[in-house]
């Protein structure tokens, strides 16, 4: 590049060479030293959300650890609390557990299909009272199924009276009823996802001699797929986190899913299970914080898309 | 050239339609369709034996239009829709509808059944001893699948004789042969002592009608060796409607709101459901000790969700500002301890804080303010800020990631050029960053707006609603927000559950939050959105 440079030319190029590197790349202390202020406000905040996580881990390897016990962290480790989560028949843990994947599993793969079927119609096709049925699909939307709580009930019980297998105390009678917030939840933001898809795929595959159903199975559902798997996620995890209605609904201790179970440990005044709810607790999270951490980018531009995680 | 548009179009057309379908998507379909109709058909008819006429045949009609649309051609769109719709249809439409239903009606503890049933269970659980009625020396007997009784009974002649029934059969000697001292039922045997003892609560469940004697009557045991006659202590009367009460002769009329009641104000229970008009909605605004608690829990659900988003949204933007940096090293890792809360389930969070919360043992009283006595959670107002602090810890990672996403979103010749104009940063903020930060945020805020209004798993989980507030007329604390109000109202054992008020308060709450989003959503773009 230089091809001829007087020395004094290369001094002024070295200078300001070094001049450059050093603000490009800065030594690690002086990096801090420039951010200082704000590490140390990014030090509390991550100190401030990260402490009732530490606590709650502490608590659960604190043996036959009562409340006031659990206050000293991590002061005697021990896996007992564990094993006593599933050595009670009254409040069966590995039932729970299953019951939520059961549930929340079926309700997650349903919704996002029931979902996808209806936003590839607003998507791909023109029909009278597209626009109307969108509409009311937001207006769906800011309805919470919740707020029906009484008449979800009544329902579900006299359809116990005949059909005893889809009535209250069954998952079968929940996992219907959050199927019914499907549409409402997740429609609109896969149609959004639906519309980023070239259209000029559709056609090719048309010419081709593609039917509607393969261009759906065979190429928009595949080419949504991490978006499907996102939604079907933070689904998962919503229905997961639902108390209300999975208490009302189910009645015997085995059927109960985690939020509710997990519930009858600290509802009593002296918490004096503690310990064991937080080995509870421990075990419940970890699967979901790993695969939200593990998916954090994808799960962010669910969010900023406008999905609602429970 | 008139000839190819036409042709063209029909071309179009039958791409719209789908295109020819393959012949095992044809018969998947088939058996899919089979497989719903046969379903149907036995739920129909399961429906029809119910005499449940009017269900049977909406479930008629639903299978028909499903199978009219699927079979024919064409209405694609409605393929498409119709498995999500259905769903939507019944558990989010029909029961708002149902809800609204509800709400005119006395539904709820004491008020569960029909008319009839109430009759049934009336007859059923009052009952006393037959006046001047014989004790009854009995033996219990048993068959491979029920309990009877013999009965030592005096007949018409004045002799003792043995009488036979069940739960199903009256007493009679019919079926009973042997002598007097060992009497026979064909196809039952008589059980010792022990074997009572471990059958004890079947003999106790032992019901037989009585027989021509006493006819309104039954026998009982408690022991397995000595029975009664009882008799219902009400009787009801089908041809005047009203209800006596066998005791003190009172008569009891049907007061039209759900209730047996006597001229002195005495009501009967159980009731049944019955339509009560306005009365809920009227109860809702006019008594003094409803009124009150509902206008204090809804100002406090709109000061809950609103602060609750206000701060988040704060603490989200200045983190997001702060962390939108590049040169600012390790926020990779700042970024993941700050979204945990986040990705931590809420329910379990929400347990937690409780247990930290705890007055005397809580970690918050005796380990981060060295062991005070605060009442966190049985304080009216630091509850409140118990709970404005959880949901704070709950939330800004949200908005951390929500404002930081839109934060790179914004071009960054956006931000050089506003520079070289010589705009100072807070000018930059001001003028460009929130601007067009809000665009993109705004309708997410309204959703946390309305997320947070019904927000029952934080507040049910973390206070219960509590403290108690002891002035209200209903069972409503301190920081009940509507939705928990309304749970209480209708699930919490104990308080008479009234199903009919806690869906007037949902239909109310409907119209509340319906409103708020619409207000909302049309300030906002997404409804300019669609095309």
């Amino acid at each position: 590049m230089e091809k001829e440079m007087t020395s004094e030319e290369r001094k002024a190029y070295n200078a300001a060479r070094k001049k450059l590197e050093a603000e490009r790349k800065p030594t690690i202390g002086l990096q801090f030293k420039r951010h200082a202020w704000k590490h140390i406000i990014a030090i509390a905040v991550a100190i401030y959300a990260v402490f009732p996580l530490l606590y709650i881990f502490s608590a659960s390897l604190n043996e036959g650890g009562t409340l006031t016990g659990s206050n000293s962290l991590f002061a005697t480790i021990g896996i007992g609390n564990y094993a006593d989560l599933f050595d009670n028949p009254q409040k069966p843990f590995a039932n729970w557990f299953v019951n939520t994947l059961i549930v929340s599993g079926s309700t997650a793969i349903g919704s996002v299909f029931l979902s996808a079927l209806a936003a590839y119609a607003f998507s791909r096709m023109r029909f009278k009272g597209r626009r109307a049925g969108l509409l009311t699909l937001i207006l769906v939307q800011m309805f919470p199924q919740l707020l029906a709580l009484v008449a979800i009930y009544a329902l579900l019980s006299e359809i116990g009276q005949v059909f005893p297998w889809m009535g209250t105390g069954t998952h079968l009678g929940l996992i219907l009823v959050y199927l019914g917030g499907a549409l409402g939840a997740n429609t609109y933001l896969m149609y959004g996802f639906f519309n980023t898809i070239p259209k000029e795929l559709d056609e090719a595959a048309k010419i081709d001699g593609a039917t509607h159903t393969q261009i759906f199975y065979g190429m928009i559902l595949r080419l949504a797929a991490p978006i499907l798997a996102v939604i079907g996620l933070l689904s998962f995890i919503g229905t997961s986190s639902d108390f209300l209605l999975a208490n009302i609904i189910l009645i015997k201790p085995e059927d109960k899913t985690l939020a509710v179970g997990l519930y009858s440990y600290v509802s009593d005044q002296f918490n004096q299970e503690w310990t064991v709810f937080a080995a509870g607790a421990v075990i419940a999270a970890t699967p979901i914080v790993g695969l939200f951490l593990y998916l954090q980018r994808y799960i962010v531009s669910g969010l900023i898309g406008g999905a609602v995680k429970g | 050239m008139s000839v190819s548009t036409k042709e063209k179009k029909t071309k179009t057309k039958a791409l719209d339609d789908g295109g020819t379908p393959s012949l095992l998507g044809t018969v998947i379909k088939l058996i899919l369709l089979g497989i719903l109709a046969a379903g149907m058909l036995f739920a129909i008819m399961i429906l029809i034996g119910n005499g449940s006429y009017f269900v049977a045949g909406l479930a008629t009609l639903v299978t028909l239009v499903i199978l009219f649309i699927y079979l024919r051609r064409g209405m694609l769109p409605a393929k498409y829709m119709i498995p999500g719709l259905i769903f939507m249809m019944i558990f989010q439409v029909y029961v708002a509808v149902y809800s609204g239903y509800i709400a005119f009606t006395n539904y709820g503890g004491g008020h569960i059944g029909s008319k009839s049933g109430a009759i049934e269970i009336m007859a059923l659980t009052g009952q006393e001893r037959v006046p001047e009625s014989p004790e009854l020396t009995i033996k219990i007997l048993q068959s491979s699948d029920e309990i009877g009784m013999l009965a030592l009974i005096t007949q018409d002649d004045g002799v003792k004789a043995w009488e036979f029934g069940t739960n199903d059969s009256i007493l009679s000697p019919e079926k009973v042969s042997g002598t007097f001292e060992e009497p026979v039922v064909d196809g039952y045997k008589i059980l010792n002592f022990s074997e009572v003892v471990a059958n004890q609560d079947a003999i106790t469940q032992l019901k037989i009608p009585a027989g021509d004697e006493y006819p309104s009557a039954y026998v009982l045991t408690k022991d397995g060796s000595y029975a009664y006659f009882y008799q219902p202590t009400l009787a009801y009367d089908p041809e005047t409607d009203t209800v006596t009460r066998v005791t003190d002769g009172m008569v009891f009329t049907d007061n039209a709101d759900g209730n047996f009641q006597s001229a002195t104000g005495e009501k009967l229970f159980p009731g049944w459901r019955a339509d009560v008009g306005f009365a809920n909605f009227i109860k809702a605004f006019t008594d003094e000790r409803i009124r009150g608690p509902f206008l204090g829990v809804t100002l406090w659900t709109f000061a809950f969700a609103i602060l609750s988003v206000l701060t988040t949204f704060a603490m989200g933007l200045g983190l997001a500002l702060l962390f939108n940096d590049k040169t600012f090293r390790g926020r990779k890792i700042y970024r993941v301890a700050m979204i945990l809360p986040y990705a931590f389930p809420g329910f379990l969070s929400a347990m937690i804080w409780r247990s930290m919360f705890n007055e005397k043992y809580g970690f918050i009283n005796q380990v981060i303010l060295g062991g005070v006595d605060i009442p966190w959670l049985s304080d009216a107002w630091l509850a409140k800020l118990a709970i404005l602090f959880v949901n704070f810890w709950l939330g800004f990672p949200y908005m951390f990631l929500i404002v930081l996403g839109a934060l790179q979103a914004i071009p960054e010749e956006l931000m050089e050029s506003a520079k070289i104009d010589g705009a100072t940063p807070w000018q930059q903020l001001r003028l460009i960053k929130l601007p067009l930060l809000l665009v993109s945020v705004a309708p997410l805020l309204v959703t946390s707006f309305a997320f947070n209004f019904n927000n029952f798993t934080l507040i049910y989980l973390l206070t219960g609603g509590g403290p108690k507030n002891i002035d209200a007329g209903l069972n409503a604390g301190h920081t009940d927000i509507l939705i928990t109000l309304v749970y209480k109202l209708a699930f919490n054992a104990g308080e008479g559950s009234d199903f009919g008020l806690a869906s007037a308060f949902s239909i109310l709450i409907f119209f509340v939050v319906g409103t708020i989003s619409y207000l909302g959503f049309r300030r906002s773009r997404t409804l300019e959105d669609m095309n």
